[in-house]
């Protein structure tokens, strides 16, 4: 239930944690208790299913999507390393200031990784290029039943239309960076985690 | 050797007087002897005295993790129109009506993520967390060594708790029941009339009583002149097997369940012996006519005592109060609904059904400090014309959660163990599409975004 898990959770792994995701000690003990909970199992990582239990996740149209990002190439277990790294890139980019020892390189919430991780939930195959196909399996996971092939098609003819610029009928990241630079993304895909 | 058996059985007889004189009798009666409200007092002086000292230690040393019940992150509860509207509002507008756009997908991602981090509905089955230690070592959490004080305290507690409270309660525990099934048999040989009804009534609340006794329950009844009547149907939320004891201290109910084998099949089948309640098999429960109709034909009978229904199906952890199930909503009979709101410092009433089985769930309940509850009970309701029984359930479910400040769900208890259905989904597919291709009717009206 979460009454003995932070005692599971060793302070040299915190520390590592810490400087790898940027989360606070109190952050990263409250989502150890979390992730313990998910953690039906007790073997100290989540599968596909444990996520699935989450109703409001369940009913998510991405929800398959979005619980495949947490799992490396490949893999059916993800355990609380890879848990808090996934979780990372929603922190707010306005933390890194406070936090004290920063990641070297590229930390993992800033705008530009941001941006690559939602590119990465339409390329699936990653080839680094959004094709009609990957943004046609995108939306009919969006809209469900709702719209015909057709119409379905020319909204993603229209989009793809409307981003590319060198003409080869794909998204690549930097057109997608163009076509979403005006988008708030640092409010937009962060999460605001308590202390 | 005999020496030691004399003395033992002395000691057992005195035992035994001190808890008929002191506890049973008074409590059949209806007359506290203020021992538990002394007790509550000392309890509560000494919980706060921990809790200050909890305080002080984790001040005095700033590593250790302070405890916030607040949840993990902040969330703005947008609806999807409201949050992908604001996505969209900084992206080059389309020329043609149809409305979809790139960062569309960050919506679901954020809500998905946020979900996973916390979400309403997991958190309900499971004890809720509390603020500050209560000096049981099933709710320590995060807190580590902090005193000897609070440790020495502890361990007095842990004494306490284990070797003189928890046999009295087991003694306690075992009188009611035994009276219970005495009682009603012996009442149940006597022929249908008002003094039978009486007599059930008064085997029945003392027993319940003796079982309050051996929680050191503390109830709180307000607003008794909602009580419910006979005919009616007594509607409340669920957390423990517990709450029909705590209810049933202050009026008599007909209850509705399952037929058990073992022990709790003798109980049931004494108690019908003296006043009607309602069991069903385990075949008839899936036919939705046939409860219906028994339950009809119960309420019908003015004579009857009130059904008492949990809507909810299952046990949740007293937070929340989870969907009602329209089934009792259907019947027609007036409902009176009761809130019932535990105080968690001094023991968590609620049953983890999934962890806990009965026996265990039992030792731990009598190895609380104290059971403290709060029941409101709520005027009668009866369902209005032109709305229907999830309506009307959903109405009965706000006055509760609204009166025992709870937080009110639609999702349903069942998620405990089933998944959620797939119209669910389908429903938020549905919304986002019309928000996609719904748009070029209202492309005038809606004006500029």
């Amino acid at each position: 239930m979460g009454s003995r898990a932070s005692s599971l959770l060793r302070e040299e792994d915190i520390e590592e944690i810490k400087k790898e995701t940027g989360f606070s000690h109190s952050q990263i003990t409250r989502l150890y208790s979390r992730f313990h909970s998910l953690d039906k199992g007790e073997n100290g990582a989540l599968s596909r299913e444990d996520f699935q239990r989450i109703p409001e996740l369940a009913i998510n149209p991405l929800g398959d999507r979005i619980i495949n990002a947490f799992f490396p190439e490949g893999e059916d277990q993800v355990n609380f390393r890879g848990f808090m790294k996934t979780l990372a890139r929603f922190r707010p980019v306005e933390d890194n200031e406070k936090n004290k020892g920063p990641p070297s390189g590229e930390p993992l919430n800033s705008r530009m990784n941001k941006l690559l991780f939602a590119f990465r939930l339409y390329d699936l195959d990653r080839d680094d290029k959004i094709s009609r196909d990957e943004l046609l399996q995108v939306l009919r996971m969006m809209v469900g039943v709702n719209i015909s092939d057709e119409q379905l098609g020319s909204i993603a003819d229209r989009t793809i239309q409307e981003a590319d610029t060198n003409g080869d009928m794909c998204i690549s990241f930097t057109e997608f960076t163009k076509v979403l630079e005006k988008v708030d993304v640092e409010q937009k895909m962060s999460i605001r985690f308590l202390h | 050797m005999e020496g030691a058996w004399d003395i033992a059985s002395v000691l057992f007889q005195v035992w035994l007087s001190i808890v008929v004189g002191l506890i049973m009798l008074p409590a059949m009666f209806g007359v506290s002897l203020g021992f538990t409200d002394l007790y509550i007092k000392v309890l509560v002086k000494t919980l706060e005295w921990a809790t200050r000292r909890i305080q002080r230690g984790q001040n005095e040393q700033p590593t250790l993790p302070s405890q916030s019940a607040n949840g993990i992150i902040e969330k703005n509860d947008g609806s999807m129109e409201e949050e992908i509207g604001e996505l969209r509002r900084s992206h080059p507008k389309s020329l043609a009506g149809v409305d979809f756009t790139l960062c569309d997908v960050f919506y679901f991602w954020k809500k998905g993520i946020e979900n996973i981090v916390e979400d309403q509905v997991t958190q309900r089955f499971t004890s809720e967390e509390l603020v500050s230690w209560n000096l049981l070592t099933r709710t320590n959490n995060n807190f580590c060594y902090i005193s000897v004080r609070v440790t020495i305290m502890w361990g007095l507690g842990v004494f306490i708790r284990y070797c003189i409270l928890l046999p009295l309660r087991i003694t306690l525990a075992a009188i009611g029941l035994s009276w219970l099934v005495i009682g009603t048999t012996l009442v149940g040989f006597l022929p249908n009339s008002n003094v039978k009804n009486s007599l059930s009534d008064l085997v029945h609340i003392t027993c319940y009583r003796i079982c309050a006794r051996g929680l050191s329950a503390t109830i709180r009844y307000h607003n008794k002149e909602n009580r419910p009547q006979k005919g009616g149907i007594c509607v409340a939320n669920h957390t423990s097997p517990i709450d029909i004891v705590i209810l049933a201290n202050d009026g008599c109910y007909a209850m509705v369940g399952q037929v058990h084998g073992g022990l709790m099949g003798v109980i049931q089948r004494s108690m019908v012996r003296s006043c009607p309640h309602v069991w069903f098999e385990r075949s008839e429960m899936k036919d939705r006519n046939t409860v219906a109709n028994r339950l009809k034909d119960h309420i019908a009978d003015k004579t009857k005592l009130p059904i008492l229904i949990f809507p909810e199906g299952t046990c949740i952890n007293n937070t929340s109060v989870m969907m009602f199930k329209k089934g009792s909503f259907e019947i027609g009979g007036t409902i009176y609904p009761v809130a019932i709101k535990y105080d968690p410092q001094f023991g968590d009433a609620f049953w983890n059904s999934a962890k806990y089985n009965m026996v265990s769930y039992i030792l731990r309940m009598m190895t609380s400090w104290a059971i403290v509850c709060n029941v409101w009970y709520l005027p009668p309701m009866n369902q209005q014309n032109g709305e229907d029984a999830v309506q009307f359930a959903n109405r009965v479910k706000s006055a509760i959660a609204n009166q025992g400040g709870l937080v009110d769900l639609s999702w349903d208890g069942g998620l405990k163990r089933a998944k959620v259905k797939e119209s669910y989904k389908e429903e938020q597919q549905k919304m986002y599409s019309s928000m996609i291709v719904g748009t070029d009717c209202h492309e005038n009206s809606v004006g500029p975004t």
